[in-house]
């Protein structure tokens, strides 16, 4: 038998003193074969992405220096000297990043920036280069490549600068592509057709591919093997078969188990009365370039929604459809332009000053990211209290009201008087939902509340909101992306693009007759939605 | 957290050593500021062969140098340090308002924040004097508006960043007033920026008092000042040459640990300078 690929013994890689373990990845051993998609999965902080930055030779430079062995082609990557390294670096391995539109310099045309691995690399001449940079964004799928070498960063998609970064470590044909989360930031359509084109290079280049993901329906789609790391130990590895359908493991179990299958809930009838009414609301943005150009976008274009007390609706859509600023205006953190609005039968559309701040109380929201969605310098027990404080409840009925809260959603009693750094990203969402409930709303607006959470995480908080919204009747929004999620915590399902309503209705008849092109691509585009992942044999009663 | 390095120890000490001094440095000497020994005039240091009851030596009227210096810090230090905060609280005030109203309102405080950063506030303290004549409660207004389109900018700024952070969002949409929000959420938040931004100005007002004082627009007799002691030697440089240096002395050295105190605590608190270092 030949020699892999890449064949990683031992490596261990330490973290600083005063971190929470000591070594960040813990004697992981792997192997890549030319031409096989190896996908290493895990949580946050499992060690994935230090493994992949160890074996670019990208670890932070304030980590001390990782042990072990990484051959490839014949050498130990860790005991290259960085001229050496530079060498091998975009020719033979190379790397894609998770944030493409952070990775690529604004100020370069994109062409200029794939030209250049050339120019490192080889001798060729200029007029050479262009004919190949253009060849390499044709081959990654580029529409237009003429036009494309001479557009800057920010006149592409998300989904386009991954290609250009896709085409920039493909330039060389390395034997070796390293992608990080790489579709991560991306819309499931877009994941969609990267993933395919990474099929396509494996199959054409005979690329090995070492692809670092959380999420289970990616994996589905593209491995041939499958690595499961748990705080810096390989837990599981194995065909992607095996894996996905027989782990051995009980970790890996746990996160199949977790994640979000597209399975409509079951039906609920017993709403309320009408929390949200929004009748033609429409918003527009108007902002001047710098020669006092008047440009306008229609973000939000004449939606009707309506949401029971007790009902839960998704709003379903991708980057730009104007989800979010359908949210900012049904709780007045913008003004829609026109349309009416109205909250648990009052109207909230043209309230301003002291009557809006009061009537505040009726909508709430919990936001994205829980690291930026709590004042750092605040207990999360005064967090959880300032609403009712606001609204003159008496500081110590609040401080009460806060710490009972914090015990429904499932925090202890020390909670209370621990400041946000102090918890992680799933307990900080926890704080975030009871400073929301603490004012007892109508309607609760989740914003891609569970998207920057690890799946199993995203399944505890999933379960969070549905039991809270059975003990205290409020509607909700749901915002998401992911039609897997939406599917398992929605009522009824809105499918947003370009400001619009496109379709709307129960999870089980939109999945099953999609009516609009658009869902029915959005539905094509779940990740997994063919494989037969893992699954609990108690999991159909439990739930 | 890192140890303070050694020129900060040193600067902390110093800084707390002349606060000390101003407080109570009167019982290092058993003269008033104004008494006058005209059988003592320019009299040397004692350590230099001067009367022994004077370790610094006299003035040109024969004043004590110790009880004058010490008066003289005094004074400096607390005009420079109600110039500093009246500065900051005014600044970031309109810093605030700005970022608050946004538009118009924003516009035009932010053009009056340009027009004084344009203009030589030497310029300004000249005429605002020349015109007004001299007065301690004028002067100190004066000082507090030497440096407060700096905090302006910076409050605006950082108010700005803060109230687009989703916690701000999600204050907003509890039912805050904004001046909860303001005070209790931004204003914690966006603090240390403003502090390290005092320590930087705090020195430059002392030397600003320094050479108004020195050119005999500053301080008016019989209070005195560092500056305006400095101003009184510059006739004797050649004869009696310790009455400039001391206080010349004394304001290079405060300013220095000023410096150097404002810049650790902005290698501290500065979450950008943070990032990059770590």
């Amino acid at each position: 038998m030949t020699e892999p690929l890449l064949d990683i013994r031992d490596l261990r890689v330490p973290l600083p003193p005063g971190a929470d373990r000591p070594l960040a990845v813990d004697g992981l051993d792997l192997t890549l074969e030319k031409g096989e998609i190896l996908c290493i999965v895990g949580e946050t902080g499992s060690g994935k992405s230090l493994s992949a930055f160890a074996t670019m030779g990208l670890l932070p430079p304030n980590l001390p220096k990782p042990t072990g062995e990484i051959r490839f082609e014949g050498r130990d990557l860790l005991r290259l000297s960085p001229a050496e390294r530079r060498r091998l670096t975009g020719r033979r391995l190379a790397m894609v990043f998770q944030e493409p539109i952070a990775v690529l310099n604004p100020v370069y045309r994109v062409g200029e920036q794939v030209a250049e691995v050339f120019r490192l690399h080889t001798d060729m001449k200029d007029a050479q280069i262009r004919r190949r940079v253009i060849e390499l964004f044709g081959e990654v799928r580029l529409p237009d490549p003429e036009q494309i070498v001479r557009a800057y960063p920010h006149q592409l998609s998300g989904g386009q600068c991954q290609r250009v970064m896709i085409a920039t470590a493909l330039a060389l044909d390395p034997a070796l592509l390293i992608a990080d989360e790489p579709t991560t930031a991306l819309d499931v359509t877009t994941q969609a057709r990267i993933l395919k084109l990474m099929l396509d290079l494996r199959r054409t280049h005979d690329t090995g591919i070492l692809f670092i993901t959380h999420d289970f329906g990616v994996v589905a789609e593209i491995a041939d093997r499958v690595g499961v790391m748990r705080h810096g130990r390989l837990v599981e590895i194995g065909t992607a078969e095996e894996v996905l359908t027989r782990p051995k493991a009980d970790y890996t179990r746990e996160l199949l188990d977790a994640v979000p299958r597209l399975e409509p809930r079951e039906r609920r009838t017993d709403f309320g009365d009408v929390a949200l009414s929004a009748r033609n609301v429409s918003k527009t943005f108007r902002t001047r370039t710098l020669f006092g150009k008047l440009r306008e976008t229609r973000a939000v274009d004449r939606v009707d929604l309506s949401i029971s007390r007790g009902e839960t609706v998704g709003l379903v859509g991708e980057s730009g459809s104007g989800k979010s600023t359908l949210a900012q205006c049904v709780i007045r953190l913008e003004r829609p332009d026109e349309g009416a609005l109205s909250i648990a039968g009052s109207d909230f559309t043209d309230l301003e000053g002291a009557t809006l701040r009061t009537a505040r109380q009726r909508v709430q929201i919990v936001f994205q990211d829980p690291y930026a969605a709590l004042d750092p310098r605040q207990s999360a027990g005064d967090a959880v209290a300032e609403g009712p404080i606001i609204h003159g409840v008496s500081r110590r009925d609040a401080r009460a009201r806060a710490r009972d809260l914090l015990a429904a959603v499932g925090l202890d009693a020390s909670a209370a008087e621990r400041f946000p750094h102090e918890f992680s990203g799933g307990q900080r969402q926890r704080i975030c939902i009871a400073r929301a409930l603490a004012v007892e709303p109508d309607l609760l607006i989740a914003d891609e509340s569970v998207s920057a959470l690890d799946v199993s995480v995203q399944a505890q908080i999933l379960d969070l909101l549905a039991s809270m919204q059975k003990r205290l009747r409020f509607g909700m929004l749901f915002i998401t992306h992911d039609l897997r999620v939406a599917s398992r915590i929605c009522d009824r399902i809105t499918v947003m693009r370009g400001g619009r309503i496109i379709e709307e209705g129960p999870p089980a008849e939109l999945f099953a007759n999609p009516r609009e092109a658009y869902t029915r691509e959005l539905l094509a585009a779940v990740p997994g939605r063919e494989g037969h992942l893992y699954t609990d044999p108690a999991r159909n009663e439990s739930t | 957290m890192s140890r303070p390095s050694v020129p900060v120890l040193l600067a902390a000490l110093f800084l707390a050593a002349v606060v000390l001094v101003a407080l109570i440095g009167n019982v290092f000497t058993p003269f008033a500021t104004t008494d006058q020994d005209l059988l003592n005039r320019l009299a040397r240091p004692a350590f230099l062969g001067g009367p022994a009851e004077y370790p610094l030596g006299t003035d040109r009227i024969g004043r004590d140098m110790v009880a004058r210096l010490v008066e003289g810090l005094r004074m400096s230090l607390s005009v420079a340090l109600a110039g500093t905060l009246i500065g900051a609280v005014f600044g970031t005030l309109i810093g605030f308002v700005a970022a608050h109203f946004r538009g118009l309102v924003e516009e035009g405080l932010m053009m009056l924040v340009d027009f004084q950063a344009s203009l030589p506030f030497i310029l300004i303290a000249l005429t605002l004097l020349a015109f007004f004549g001299n007065s301690l409660t004028l002067f100190i207004l004066l000082m507090g508006l030497f440096g407060w389109e700096t905090y302006a900018r910076l409050a605006r700024g950082v108010v700005l960043s803060a109230t687009s952070q989703p916690y701000a969002k999600a204050v907003v949409a509890l039912g805050a007033h904004p001046m909860r929000l303001y005070l209790r959420h931004v204003l914690p938040n966006v603090a240390s920026a403003l502090i390290v931004q005092l320590t930087l100005t705090f020195p430059q007002i002392i030397l600003l008092e320094t050479s108004l004082s020195f050119l005999g627009l500053g301080i008016q007799p019989p209070l005195t000042s560092l500056g305006q002691i400095l101003g009184d030697g510059r006739d004797y440089l050649s004869t009696a040459w310790w009455i400039s240096v001391w206080p010349g002395t004394l304001i290079f050295v405060i300013t220095l640990s000023m410096s150097i105190l404002g810049d650790a605590l902005r290698d501290r608190l500065d979450p950008m300078l943070k990032q990059r270092t770590t």
